[in-house]
């Protein structure tokens, strides 16, 4: 064996896939025979650093809007072939699964998600474009008078205030920007859990927080019918909570809804107050869940929405025991979810003062771009920055596998805690990637596990793999950051 | 919830589709290039979508009579000397072939010159005025020349404001003055439309009731016509409606005879009354703030221009492109001028290449198959606010037209307007070469774009919050 290689890199204008479908495609290609490495993306700022860490150089005049294909082979001999295996991969990540007509006269898809409104007046829309251009689809639904979760982020904030402006004037209920999570009328949207219908409405600024309720409330035999989605800016002062108090209409309108939870990072504070009082006006109860420095983690809430409802708070199930921590100094927090790493950041900061992070809880802590430093560290690989031209870290853990196994190799990283989120549209078998990456690591490792029983990935399954990969497994975050924190050497005594 | 449309990420459409509730896929792909922050701006623009609205419904609500025929320079004010061409405005300089030959045949039937060839220099010296027909709201087939001595075709509307739109009379296909042919024959015919056929038509529709065209436009619809390059029922239906009229107008017989043979001898001869209804109709939706619909579609031979309600008279002018199609004898496509004419006004109103679905018997004429005419009028409702209820086709289950087409839509979509249109010779003097399709250049809807962005930004500048 020698050790040349060939490397091909190519632009193709006007090509255009999804994140998620060129993921698949990279994948495809990287298994063909006499493939070193390779990356099929859309020449987005974020993919060219990637590819040129992967040691390609992609032509200057690349746009966001061309398709690059790189590809470092063993010989030129194989790039013909891998070319075609490209080609195929396009086709086949392109081929729509099912409900497309048959031949003959097959009528072409709709372009605009106005010209589908069209066709199936009745719907709603679910839109998760790139953020730059999300706010057109999101448009045509609100002048279609349907409603609009919008899943992108990135959607700069002027355009929000226009879209939900332009909803109240007919009617429409605009989920997001940046919404990940949302049941509607029992029907997950996004990233969403397997929940029986029951008396809880959630009205929500944040999607993995929304999780976490669903899961806790699940835990302890309580169903949700409605968790709607607003968008974590919506309670700024900018966006003046439009959202929001939709979504209250609408749930105080709802008949089996007997206590909303509207679930919220802390509002600016004029927003804050009007939204009270507008929740003072509806019928049915409002239980406040803020996220906050100075407000109740999200497991206390949901033990206080039990109690309200009178339904006895169980024990927050774990599964497995973490290794003891040996040596090291640093708690190294490694999170999917926004909500749930700002909720690890407030309690363990507690403990622990000041860490650093890509989402810090105040400016002067915030992490260089390599993401690493000598600090107690946590990042948040949804954060839109690092998901820019790239799948969601719930659909793709490549970016943070790499993290764990960097963090993992450094001698000190104490404890390492992780999420890891369930339901419709996360990773269909989380464990799978990650119980082999956590198997030789000698740090303690904990997991907070959001999920529930009726979720595709299996929560028990997926708790027994992680557990028996030597991690410590959680339901409730707050209770797995509070278990890491405790391991943490220098916790004890020194601060 | 039972239904969802899904634009963007797949698998979340999937993952909607594995709860059992159906899901529509946009095949969702970037916009044109450049084009994403005016989009934006002009998607959130609280004018945009009511200014639409209105502009949509002024479109709809009009219903064009023929109500006269009389010379241009009676009906436009036309004097010696003034010639009205298709398309943006252009020069003499940078007039194509075709125009050049219209202008040279239209100099001789004026008598400004003897021998059409002589007037190229006196267009060269400016000796003579040229103007847009739009601009004189008047359409113009192919070369669009008009000039005083010419009838012209009045239009007026029955429901508002008493505007009037005009056209010339179709000359019939082959070597004719709207393709660029000046020899003798083209002036012959030129001379007998003056004398016979023109003052005929006058008596005929003074004396009759006013042509309901809007109405022959919905039936000749659905009797195979798509109004651009198949106007065979239309004429046919324009005939019955005035032939009472005419054989009781005292028209010297033989003379009646021969607008009898020429009319149904010409099977575009109601081009000339579609295009100036369509131009009538979309004159009603122009000059709206905030609105995105095009109101105008038109190129001279050099520049193919459009015109948006929301952006008054301006025009976005890229180069005329050279269609695709089929050739008349030996001709090919280097013996094609680019683009010409008003009649995409067919077009901007939903009918033309937008009704090629309605008129399959022409789909070979223009180089495609009856799937393709189905899929290209599904194709054009991807870009248009919405459909006409009365121009419906019936293949399509009676769906009405695709109309209003909107900048934003085409930016988006990158889908361009089709258009079905004849193909004149390059050369000046040759006539018609062929016929197929072709679209507007592309960069027209971003530079229209562009300007709305602008104005709304304007706009957002002057208006307290």
């Amino acid at each position: 064996m020698t050790t040349t290689s060939h490397t091909h890199v190519e632009l193709r204008p006007g090509a255009y896939a999804d994140s998620v479908t060129l993921l698949q495609v990279s994948r495809q290609v990287q298994g063909l025979a006499g493939v070193q490495a390779a990356q099929v993306a859309m020449a987005t700022a974020l993919n060219l650093d990637v590819l040129t860490e992967m040691g390609f150089q992609v032509p200057g005049e690349a746009t966001a809007n061309d398709l690059v294909v790189a590809v470092r082979l063993d010989g030129e001999e194989h790039l013909a072939d891998v070319l075609d295996g490209v080609a195929q991969a396009l086709v086949d990540a392109a081929r729509v699964p099912s409900g497309a007509g048959g031949a003959g006269d097959a009528v072409a898809p709709p372009r605009t998600t106005g010209a589908a409104l069209r066709r199936e007046p009745d719907s709603m829309a679910l839109v998760s474009v790139p953020g730059d251009l999300a706010v057109l689809e999101a448009m045509d639904a609100v002048e279609a008078g349907r409603d609009v979760m919008v899943f992108s982020d990135n959607m700069p904030v002027e355009q929000e205030v226009a879209l939900k402006r332009a909803a109240a004037g007919t009617g429409s209920l605009v989920m997001g920007p940046d919404c990940g999570t949302a049941v509607v009328g029992g029907i997950g949207l996004g990233f969403a859990n397997v929940v029986e219908p029951g008396p809880v409405g959630i009205v929500a600024a944040s999607g993995t927080g929304t999780q976490q309720l669903l899961a806790l409330l699940a835990h302890a035999g309580v169903g949700v019918f409605s968790a709607l989605g607003v968008g974590g800016r919506d309670l700024s002062s900018a966006v003046g909570g439009a959202s929001t108090r939709e979504a209250l209409r609408r749930l105080d309108e709802d008949p089996s809804v007997e206590l909303i939870v509207l679930l919220s990072k802390p509002p600016a504070p004029e927003v804050a107050a009007a939204i009270r009082s507008y929740a003072d006006t509806l019928a049915t109860p409002v239980t406040i869940a803020l996220l906050g420095p100075d407000a109740p983690d999200i497991t206390a809430s949901a033990e206080a929405v039990l109690t309200r409802l009178g339904v006895a708070v169980p024990e927050w199930p774990v599964h497995g025991a973490a290794h003891p921590a040996a040596v090291g100094r640093w708690l190294r927090g490694l999170f999917v979810g926004g909500t749930l790493c700002d909720e690890a950041m407030l309690i363990a900061s507690r403990r622990l003062g000041p860490l650093r992070s890509n989402i810090p809880l105040a400016p002067d802590q915030a992490l260089p771009s390599s993401l690493t430093a000598d600090a107690h560290t946590f990042v948040d690989f949804g954060d839109d920055a690092l998901t820019v031209g790239r799948a969601h870290p719930m659909i793709d853990p490549t970016l943070r596998l790499d993290h764990l196994a960097r963090a993992a190799a450094d001698p000190q990283t104490a404890v390492i805690l992780l999420d890891v989120v369930l339901g419709h549209g996360a990773d269909d078998d989380p464990a799978a990637s990650l119980a082999p990456a956590l198997e030789p690591i000698r740090t303690p490792v904990i997991v907070s596990l959001v999920g529930t029983a009726g979720d595709p990935q299996g929560l028990d399954r997926q708790a027994r793999a992680l557990a028996a990969a030597g991690a410590e497994v959680h339901l409730s975050n707050a209770s797995a950051t509070r278990r890491a924190v405790e391991l943490v050497p220098t916790y004890h005594g020194e601060r | 919830m039972t239904h969802v449309v899904s634009s963007g990420i797949d698998l979340l459409a999937t993952a909607v589709e594995d709860q059992a509730v159906t899901v529509t896929r946009v095949d969702w792909r970037p916009p044109m290039p450049g084009t994403a922050a005016d989009l934006a701006t002009v998607a959130t623009d609280p004018l945009r979508a009511a200014a639409n609205q209105q502009a949509l419904a002024a479109f709809l609500g009009v219903t064009a009579r023929l109500v006269d025929v009389a010379p241009a320079s009676e009906v436009l004010g036309l004097e010696r000397g003034h010639f009205l061409h298709a398309g943006p405005p252009i020069g003499w300089d940078r007039a194509s072939g075709p125009l050049r030959g219209g202008l040279m045949a239209a100099a001789a039937f004026e008598g400004l010159v003897d021998d059409p060839e002589d007037a190229a220099a006196l267009f060269e010296s400016g000796s003579f005025t040229l103007e847009p027909c739009h601009h004189h709201h008047a359409v113009g087939p192919m070369a669009g020349v008009v000039s005083p001595s010419m009838w012209m075709f009045v239009l007026a509307d029955d429901t508002a404001g008493g505007r009037r739109t005009f056209c010339s009379l179709n000359e019939g296909l082959g070597k004719v003055l709207r393709y660029g042919a000046y020899d003798d024959t083209v002036l012959t015919r030129l001379r007998w439309m003056r004398d016979v056929l023109g003052p005929a038509l006058q008596r005929a529709v003074r004396g009759t009731e006013s042509v309901d065209v809007t109405g022959i436009l919905t039936q000749m619809l659905q009797m195979g016509d798509e109004a651009h390059n198949r106007n065979r029922a239309g004429t046919l239906m324009l005939l019955r409606d005035l032939s009472p009229a005419l054989v009781g107008s005292g028209v010297d017989t033989a003379d009646l005879a021969q607008v009898f043979r020429f009319i149904g001898g010409n099977d575009h001869f109601f081009l000339n009354l579609a295009m100036p209804a369509c131009k009538l109709a979309l004159d009603a939706a122009r000059d709206i703030p905030g609105s995105t619909m095009v109101v105008a579609m038109a190129r001279n031979g050099t520049d193919f221009g459009i015109q948006v309600s929301g952006t008054g008279d301006d025009w976005f002018t890229g180069p005329a492109q050279v269609p695709e199609g089929l050739f008349l004898g030996d001709y090919g496509p280097e013996d094609a001028n680019p683009d010409i004419g008003d009649s995409a006004i067919t077009e901007t109103a939903g009918i033309g290449g937008f009704a090629m679905a309605t008129a399959p018997a022409i789909v070979r004429l223009v180089g495609g198959s009856v799937p393709d005419a189905l899929a290209a009028t599904r194709r054009m409702h991807e870009i248009c606010l919405g459909e006409n209820p009365r121009w419906s086709i019936p293949v399509l289950e009676f769906q009405g037209v695709p109309s209003g087409i909107d900048v934003t839509r085409v930016c988006r979509t990158t889908i361009l307007p089709q258009i079905n249109t004849g193909m004149a010779g390059r050369v000046a003097g040759t006539g018609q070469v062929g016929a197929g399709l072709v679209t507007p250049p592309a960069e027209v809807f971003p530079a229209a774009l562009a300007r709305l962005a602008e104005l709304s930004r304007q706009r957002a500048a002057t208006t307290p919050s």
